[in-house]
């Protein structure tokens, strides 16, 4: 047998009748939605008069056009509340279950999937978002969709897809201290661009990544739609079945033992030819920030903004951050912070940011936007003393949701300010109208917030 | 909607990686119907904060019509709202041309007979630069033969698009339809898969 891809394996397992030079029917094993891109695909199937094939593969959230505070009280903007509203209504027709406002396992629905145990290794899994790419963490072929592909789902548990090709990046080595699989991904992001992997889906491996835990893995799949990629996934190893086996509704499924079983063969076999492949050394990988207004163009924090390509592109998006080539960040005084997202809202990065404030104070001026990604990232946090720890350095932690991460709620970054943000887009207006994001990790959102300035998180972590 | 020959004049936005998030920011996204998104598409190029016309911005310039948008490479980068798309649409255009789409804007693109064209880059240089210098430029889009030619008498370019997918926007038809109608196969998977598992 040829050796092949894990991609491969997942991908062709799911195909069910290819059409002749078309694309292929892809089967879902499980589906996520929410608010933003589902009403208009539940419409459809109104007007067409057809239910949903399988509603329990299908699992909805609440999660980005919800407030980060007061969540017990009505929603104030109108057409948000609707839209909340008709999620649950949406849900409440056609059997599928939901994890609306207030409920104990609401949260982004990348950060809920996962730490619910409906993320499985060698699943297929779709969602009308773009950072669907989270879930390959666990050895998934998962990716984002639009809302036709949501109403396809619905209706028929299949999508139609061309596949993408193969890609692997190895990174090779491990990064040093105050390095996160944030920067990890970051730097290559830079390295390959922001359409550098466009067509494909990316396997990651070597020793950086598979040193890392499950939510490090997360953060690095999660940010795969930014150089392009269709996806990106991780082989499944003993830290995947560690993680499953602390989420009781998974571990104790009675195929449990056998599921584990099957999950073996989950990886690319020797010899499996990729497209392409790149490798990159850990060791080269500092703390990483953003300068321009896609999230290809970072650098090392302790860098000089580089010259460019010398496009009316280049050009507009450091016009817009306020930048000029050849200048340095490090010491430039921001004005917020954001720690959150599906990218870095999980429990980990909440600790990060709290170790790094613990005994230190809230810089003044700076507004910090801290928000878990779920309920039960919130309960844990309160649980570890996390919130006393950030309350005592002048910050607060919000209720869960997407918050300034796409600003669609009222968590808008005014225009012309300053944002070190753990999410994973600096686009123009991103964050709010006129606002300038800057990536980061959870560390180096934590240095920023306690100095008011950009500020290398190893200093900080030194003393 | 079917799509077939489309002779139109066009509208340069020479910017490369342009996101969804600048075709219809986030805050425009509450509404749960397909309906009224062209109103806000590039919004924030569009308007300044106060909600006046950028004059500078391209689609504010009378000098530009046209159901042909030409964009940089990279174009519908980001979010995978189709948002993006029923804006672009709502406002009218009929077609995009890049050198290079985004993998999720191009599926929702084709699946709402928006017909994006991939033409090489050196092509859209020459395309961008002709339509600012004489605008009012007309291309002739045939989808049957998968080719783009500056009116009157440019030489074509061609272009791919798959197979099954020009089928459907040639004949009007959606994905949907298609899958409802093989939905035995589907059962059938199912059915072989639960025996395996
Ligand atoms: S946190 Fe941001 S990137 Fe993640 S799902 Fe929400 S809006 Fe999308």
């Amino acid at each position: 047998m040829t050796p092949k891809t894990l991609f491969d394996k997942i991908w062709n397992s799911h195909v069910v009748p290819s059409i002749e030079g078309g694309p292929e029917v892809l089967y879902i094993d499980q589906h996520y939605i929410h608010e933003v891109t589902s009403p208009q695909a539940f419409d459809g199937l109104r007007a067409r008069g057809i239910p949903v094939l399988h509603p329990n593969k299908t699992l909805a959230t609440a999660d980005h056009n919800i407030p980060t505070t007061d969540q017990h009280l009505p929603i104030r903007e109108v057409l948000s509340r609707n839209q909340v509203n008709k999620l649950a209504e949406n849900c409440r027709e056609f059997g599928i279950e939901h994890f609306g406002l207030n409920h104990p396992k609401n949260g982004i629905v990348h950060v809920i999937g996962p730490e619910l145990g409906y993320t499985l290794p060698g699943m297929t899994i779709v969602c009308g978002d773009s950072h669907t790419s989270t879930h390959g963490a666990f050895g998934t072929v998962a990716f984002g969709i639009g809302t036709s592909e949501v109403e396809m789902v619905l209706a028929t548990q299949c999508v139609l897809q061309s596949k993408p090709k193969n890609m692997r990046i190895r990174v090779n080595g491990r990064p040093g201290h105050g390095v996160t699989s944030k920067d990890l991904i970051l730097y290559i992001i830079s390295r390959i661009s922001s359409g550098g992997a466009t067509g494909y889906f990316v396997e990651y491996a070597g020793t950086a990544i598979t040193s890392l835990t499950m939510e490090e893995r997360m953060t690095v799949c999660n940010m795969s739609i930014e150089m392009g990629a269709r996806g990106g996934l991780i082989a499944p190893d003993h830290t995947t079945y560690e993680y499953l086996n602390k989420i009781p509704a998974v571990a104790d499924r009675h195929e449990f033992k056998s599921m584990l079983l099957r999950w073996r063969v989950l990886k690319s076999d020797e010899g499996a030819a990729f497209d392409r492949e790149l490798e990159f050394d850990a060791s080269n990988i500092k703390p990483m920030i953003t300068f321009g207004t896609n999230p290809g163009m970072g650098m090392g924090i302790d860098e000089t903004i580089p010259e460019g390509d010398n496009t009316s592109s280049f050009f507009k998006s450091l016009d817009y951050m306020g930048f000029k080539p050849g200048m340095k960040l490090l010491g430039h005084p921001i004005d917020f912070v954001f720690a959150g997202s599906c990218t870095n809202g999980r429990i980990e990065d909440l600790r990060a940011f709290a170790g790094l404030v613990r005994g230190r104070q809230k810089a003044k001026g700076v507004t910090a936007l801290i928000v878990p990604g779920s309920k039960r990232v919130e309960q844990q946090a309160i649980y570890e003393g996390l919130v006393k720890i950030l309350n005592s350095a002048g910050f607060e932690l919000r209720q869960p949701g997407c918050s300034s991460c796409l600003a669609m709620n009222e968590d808008k970054i005014p225009a012309g300010k300053y944002v070190v943000s753990t999410s994973n887009r600096n686009f123009e207006g991103r964050q709010g109208p006129g606002a300038r994001t800057l990536l980061a990790s959870p560390l180096t959102a934590a240095a920023a917030a306690v100095t008011g300035r950009i500020t290398d998180p190893r200093d900080l972590l030194k003393d | 909607m079917k799509f077939d020959i489309l002779e139109s004049a066009c509208v340069p936005l020479p910017l490369e990686n342009v996101d969804t998030d600048q075709i219809i920011p986030a805050r425009f996204l509450s509404a749960t119907s397909r309906t009224g998104f062209g109103e806000n598409l590039f919004r924030d190029w569009r308007f300044d904060k106060a909600g006046n016309k950028n004059e500078a911005f391209v689609l504010n310039d009378p000098a530009f019509k046209g159901q042909v948008l030409v964009a940089g490479k990279n174009f519908g980068c980001g979010s995978s709202r189709e948002h993006a798309v029923w804006a672009i649409s709502d406002y009218g255009f009929k077609a995009v041309v890049s050198s290079f789409f985004a993998d999720i804007f191009r599926n929702n693109a084709l699946n709402n007979g928006l017909l994006p064209v991939i033409v090489p880059e050196d092509y859209l240089k020459y395309l961008l630069e002709l339509i600012n210098t004489e605008p009012g430029t007309m291309v002739r889009i045939d989808l049957g033969k998968q080719s783009l030619s500056v009116l009157p008498d440019g030489e074509p370019v061609s272009f791919e698009i798959n197979k099954f997918k020009k089928e459907c926007l040639m004949k009007g038809l959606d994905d949907i339809d298609y899958l409802l109608s093989i939905k035995e196969m589907i059962t059938a998977y199912e059915f072989r898969n639960t025996l395996k598992r």
